[in-house]
């Protein structure tokens, strides 16, 4: 359906061209909550609110306080600190637990191959609110409610669902041949594993920490939970600034975050291609 | 996108498990491998060690989920169960009340009420008495004060004895003294000391071992059973909580009340023959033991506070007595354990079940939202060339990637009264200033704002699907004659259903559990049951509750998991990567 | 549990070795407090002077005031306490002393007397409800309304039954999401006299009173739970009026220049101040004693009302009250505690409420429930 064909009949043209606007009117859905962000956090004003000036597109109406809020606040640099700190460490170990694991998975006999993956998917599937719960319970117990450490594993575990599931998606078209190949010329496992098998499912393995990195830096009930004041989180500043004072500064975090996203996904898409291109398919 | 395809079913080369089935099926005798076992056996060992490799592999892992997400799951189950503040608060009163018949319609007999006594005495010392009274009140309404007030007066009790002891002989207003009496001469009784440090231990929940320079004798415990129990408990505290020397610190006036029921109760009789430290003030006490007064303690609480005398409250003490309760269940389905039974809770209290049924609903609706404004989007998303279909699926990750909270405010800003819908609406005429929509603050908030953030949860699985059914089908459809809609609902849609399906379930799954989105723009209305059970953790402190109500909800999304898991498989979603 | 003990002994062991023991104090403080405005006046009223006298001090905050209770409960279960100083109100304070959470202070003892020698004790009086609780401030749920309602054709909100009369005020009203004030309110503007309240309250019948009168107003009832959400609902003009806390009333019409105006009738003071978690070790305690002698002592409580609107707790403080820092205009007249504000006001009783509080929150939520 990449385009009309020239023997359409009026009724197909007018469905072919309503279906386009359906879907871009769902599309404007999508990104609705987005384009009205941006604009507001360039607000003059401590609410969020579209200000008379600003509709009228008069210059007053505008201005950059809020970014430079969030980047001359301590507050929010340290809560910017804290997610850098948390969410690459969370990242590190989802990735090369769920890695590990995934190959595991992907070999042809695993006992209770099921159970496993439904365990080891269950974090994305509980309700957060009862991870958080729980965690906030059993985390008091040991001594790791309120630490770093605490923070991290917590994250780790919601990251690893998403690990889990792109680089078995990659493995799936792994040829196994290949580390058979390596074998039989004289590569001991780990040699083979990071010369032949790591170099091809690279791309999953990127976008799964991608996923997992998102989780973390984007996660806010859990951290209300189990972390403490030393590990606020931007999610967290963002939420206490919900909550407790109104300020547009919320929206500037957005709108970079929102950036950021681009740039990742981006990215993302960049890796998708290569991968394909190696894997010997047309990068479409 | 990968195709949906079972990792194990993915092309691959022959394996051990092949081979044994083929040695196996093979009659003609056992067939050797090169160094000389069958190769039968040969095989299993090498498939064995597959097996294991690939658990080493999994292994880390799985451990790790187990310690930091499964057993915290599985500790919460715990606690929705767990009572053991009542046994461990006032250990003696559970034990004498379960004597008590709560048939009869009187108050618990006057054991109960001295048991009572010594146990509140001693919670209100560690100051656990008031914990206890908050978690009474969830069941009956006024526990909470009853025992706050009572604790405080518990000395007010005990001051009648101290004075005619202290009368009898000065001595027994000397912490040294006491020290004398208690720890006496000959050996100790350590299974007293050890069971007050059980007693201690559940109540205060420090560690309680250790010498603490001080044990009972035998030959006191024997003559004085209460005094000895209640000052062994004394010197413990002491020693263990304030971290103080025993001997050098005055007894609580319950030693002194423990110390005049033992004298009243044959104690002034056995003394006589009493030799040991401190004999010469025992049997001054014994002498005067006729001025000791003679307190009925059910009188005396009762004038501490009339709630003691309200059969209610001991109703519900003696059904919440045992260690495990079933009542924060029964209270997640708006029922009540009292002491006749299970009981429908009060009209006006009933919300669970209601709000398990309004999140079940709404999250059907979302579900349904999802499915109406996925489906389009998925199709086009397939059919697109690739290029652009990833463009536009940027569109789609782009929300997925945005913070949620900022996503939820975003919302608020458009569907509000004085919002950017309800103003674009009124300056076109379609509403007028009067009649603005309401779009938030309800259910239709909850359900715009959930079907806008879940979305993209619907969209990714049925994208999958749609990529794998060849466009051919379609034109084969129509070159037999069929109409667009006939191709469309005969042909492509069955073809879509298991996209339909992961998506929904996925969809389901994820909205039955939110909580700040309904939080921010649900109103009353619109709020789910986990905005609930984060206010029994973090404002009631009803952790009991929380526990039991999350426990049903985990229950509901795990069945829905196992139906997703048969019917398309956990290790089948998709993430756009 | 016992892990973490030992954890926690030899770091300790490690760090009295290190200290070698110079100064027994440390060097870290955690201050629990609410976030915003009121967050930011006690950092400059008193959390900066500290530290610019004490600069090998560093304070952290943390905004989980809302969940102390809560947050207190769990680390006294794992043996962990990481906060030094924190900031609740009274009814929460009330429990925590209660628990064995926080830790009872001798008031003369650890704070500075008033300037002309008053002890502690007799210059904060009767506000120190609890033996833990250390009072900072006298802070008021009242309502702000917008001043610009054409609908209201002049008329101005004179007294709190205003929230309830939708003939002469329509629009939407914002309220708290739990039934404590709203039940009070109600009550009140159905004829119950402000000293029967609570004994009326307790009767079903009186219940059903209550909740009868917000019945009328149910349908034009946002409910608020975030105390920023009713500012910004009267900021964009989606409400007309909302109960909330007079000091972010006072920031919205005064720093923010909004078109709202305060409704000082019927008021609900409550009390505002610090605890100290019971189980700190000794060095941390010393600091946190420090700390506190000087962050409420008559000179630095006063000084706070120069950034909120909220009275202090000190008697001596009162007449030093002087004008907002930034602004420049007399505090006096925006503080609850002004007889001029302060003429008719309810007190908020916690024994009360510490009994009803799960009783009356199902009754509540069950009620708004019935859509």
């Amino acid at each position: 359906m990449s385009a009309l064909p020239p023997y359409a009949t009026p009724g197909q043209r007018v469905w072919f061209y309503s279906f386009r606007v359906i879907c871009g009117l769902i599309f404007f859905f999508l990104i609705a909550p987005i384009m009205v962000i941006i604009p507001l956090s360039f607000n003059a004003q401590d609410f969020f609110t579209f200000t008379p000036e600003m509709l009228a597109l008069k210059p007053e109406g505008y201005s950059l306080k809020h970014y430079k809020d969030f980047f001359t606040n301590s507050d929010w640099q340290a809560a910017l600190w804290n997610s850098l700190r948390i969410a690459p460490m969370a990242t590190l170990l989802s990735v090369s637990f769920g890695t590990l694991a995934a190959i595991g998975l992907s070999q042809t006999h695993v006992p209770f191959r099921r159970t496993i993956m439904a365990i080891l998917i269950s974090p994305m599937i509980v309700p957060l609110i009862i991870s958080a719960a729980g965690m906030y319970f059993f985390y008091s117990r040991i001594g790791l409610q309120g630490t770093y450490l605490g923070v991290v594993l917590a994250h780790a575990a919601l990251g690893i669902p998403f690990v889990i599931i792109t680089v078995t998606a990659t493995l799936v078209g792994f040829d196994r041949s290949l580390t058979r190949a390596s074998a039989s010329l004289g590569a001991d496992p780990v040699r083979t594993f990071f010369k032949v098998q790591m170099p091809l499912i690279l791309p999953g393995v990127i976008s799964g920490g991608l996923f997992a990195f998102i989780t973390s830096f984007d996660e806010v009930v859990v951290v209300l939970f189990v972390g403490s004041a030393g590990q606020k989180t931007l999610p967290w500043q963002m939420f206490t600034g919900l909550r407790e004072q109104i300020s547009p500064t919320i929206l500037a975090v957005a709108t970079i975050l929102v950036t950021v996203s681009i740039l990742l996904l981006a990215t993302v898409e960049i890796l998708r291609r290569r991968s394909e291109r190696l894997r010997g398919m047309s990068p479409g | 996108m990968a195709d949906v395809t079972d990792a194990t079913t993915a092309r691959r080369a022959p394996t051990p498990d092949d081979a044994a089935r083929l040695a196996d099926s093979d009659q003609s005798g056992p067939m050797l491998a090169a160094d000389g076992r069958p190769l039968k056996q040969s095989l299993q060992r090498a498939l064995r060690r597959e097996k294991l490799r690939a658990l080493m592999l999994i292994a880390p892992l799985l451990l790790f989920v187990l310690v930091t997400f499964i057993a915290p799951i599985a500790d919460m189950l715990f606690r929705s169960v767990e009572n053991q503040i009542v046994g461990n608060t006032l250990p003696r009163t559970v034990e004498a009340l379960a004597d008590w018949n709560d048939d009869a319609e009187e108050l618990p007999p006057e054991p109960v009420f001295r048991a009572l006594f010594f146990d509140l005495f001693l919670a209100a010392e560690a100051k656990a008495h008031t914990r206890l009274g908050s978690r009474l009140n969830y069941e009956t309404t006024g526990i909470s004060s009853l025992f706050r007030s009572s604790g405080r007066r518990m000395d007010d009790v005990a001051e009648p004895f101290q004075d005619v002891l202290e009368q009898a002989d000065p001595q027994f207003g000397d912490g040294a003294f006491w020290y004398r009496l208690m720890t006496g001469e000959g050996d100790a009784d350590t299974s007293l000391l050890n069971d007050q440090r059980e007693r201690l231990a559940a109540l205060t929940r420090e560690g309680m071992g250790g010498d603490i320079g001080f044990a009972p004798s035998a030959e006191i415990a024997a003559l004085l059973p209460r005094a000895a129990r209640e000052y062994s408990a004394f010197a413990l505290f002491t020693a263990r909580i304030d971290n103080d020397v025993v001997a050098e610190e005055d007894p609580w006036e319950s030693v002194y009340v423990a110390l005049a029921l033992d004298l009243q109760d044959g104690g002034a009789e056995r003394v006589q023959s009493y030799a040991g430290p401190g004999a010469d003030a025992l049997q001054a006490a014994a002498a005067n033991a006729d001025q000791l007064p003679v307190v009925d303690f059910r009188e005396a609480f009762i004038e501490v506070d009339d709630g003691w005398g309200d059969r209610t409250n001991w109703e519900t003490m003696k059904t919440y007595s045992p260690p495990f309760t079933s009542g924060y269940f029964l209270n997640s389905v708006d029922l009540q354990l009292t002491a006749d039974g299970v009981e429908a809770r009060e009209e006006n209290q009933r919300i669970y079940v209601m709000l398990f049924q309004r999140t079940m609903f709404m999250s059907l609706v979302i579900t349904f939202s999802c499915i109406l404004l996925g489906y389009p989007v998925a199709w086009l998303l397939a059919n697109l060339p690739m290029r652009t279909a990833n463009l536009l699926m940027i569109l789609v990750l782009l929300p997925f990637w945005t913070s949620l909270l900022v996503r939820t405010s975003a919302w608020k800003v458009l569907l509000q009264q004085q919002g950017v819908i309800n103003d674009t609406l009124v300056w076109l005429g379609i509403v007028s200033d009067g009649g603005r929509l309401a779009l938030i603050n309800n259910q239709l908030g909850t359900i715009i704002a959930m079907t806008h953030i879940l979305l993209p949860f619907m969209i990714l699985p049925l994208y999958s699907v749609m990529k794998t059914i060849p466009p051919t089908y379609l034109r084969a459809a129509k070159s037999l004659g069929a109409t667009n809609w006939t191709a469309f609902w005969r042909v492509y849609f069955p073809n879509s259903v298991p996209g339909i399906g992961a998506g929904s379930i996925l969809v389901f799954i994820l909205s039955i559990g939110y909580y700040i989105t309904p939080e921010l723009v649900g109103g009353t209305t619109g709020v789910f049951i986990s905005n609930r059970i984060a206010y029994h953790i973090s404002s009631s402190l009803n952790w009991g509750l929380a526990a039991a109500l999350g426990t049903i909800l985990l229950a509901a999304v795990l069945a829905l998991y196992w139906v997703y898991d048969r019917m398309v498989g956990i290790d089948n979603v998709k993430l756009g990567g | 549990m016992k892990l973490s003990n030992m954890l926690l002994a030899s770091i300790a062991l490690a760090f009295a070795a290190g200290a070698g023991g110079a100064q027994d104090m440390t060097d870290d403080m955690t201050l629990v407090s609410w976030g915003g405005a009121y967050q930011a006046s006690q950092q400059k009223a008193y959390v900066e002077p500290y530290l610019a006298d004490n600069p090998e001090v560093s304070a952290v905050w943390d905004e989980s005031s809302p969940e102390a209770v809560a947050k207190l409960r769990a680390m006294n279960e794992a043996g962990n306490i990481t906060w030094d100083l924190v900031d609740v109100v009274a009814s929460d304070a009330i429990r925590l002393c209660d628990e064995g959470l926080a830790m009872e202070v001798d008031h003369d003892e650890i704070l500075a007397p008033a300037p002309d020698g008053t002890p502690a004790s007799e210059d904060f009086g009767d506000l120190i409800v609890s033996d833990c609780f250390i009072p900072q401030i006298v802070y008021s749920t009242t309502f702000g309304y917008r001043s610009d309602v054409e609908e209201w054709g002049g008329n101005e909100p004179q007294d709190v039954c205003a929230v309830f009369d939708l003939d002469t005020f329509p629009g939407q009203r914002a309220l708290e999401k739990r039934p404590i004030n709203n039940l009070e309110w109600a009550l009140l503007c159905d004829g119950v006299a402000k000293e029967d309240l609570y004994d009326v309250l307790e009767t079903e019948e009186g219940q059903q009173r209550a909740f009868a009168k917000l019945d009328t107003i149910k349908d034009q009832t946002i409910w608020w739970s975030a105390a920023a959400e009713p500012i910004q609902a009267l900021a964009d003009g989606e409400v007309v009026i909302a109960s909330t806390y007079n000091g972010r009333l006072f920031s919205a019409i005064a720093e923010q220049d909004q078109p709202i105006k305060m409704l000082w009738d019927a008021q609900v003071f409550d009390l505002d101040g610090w605890i100290i978690p019971e189980g700190l070790p000794e060095d941390r305690l010393a600091r946190v004693k420090d700390f506190l002698n000087f962050a409420t002592d008559t000179q630095r409580l006063a000084d706070q009302a120069a950034y909120i609107s909220y009275g202090p707790a000190r008697a001596s403080s009162a007449p030093m009250v002087g004008k907002h820092a930034d602004l420049g205009i007399e505090m006096a007249p925006h503080m609850p505690t002004n007889p001029e504000n302060a003429k008719n006001t309810i007190l908020y009783n916690y024994e009360w409420w510490a009994d009803y509080r799960d009783d009356l929150d199902a009754k509540f939520q069950s009620w708004l429930a019935q859509g």
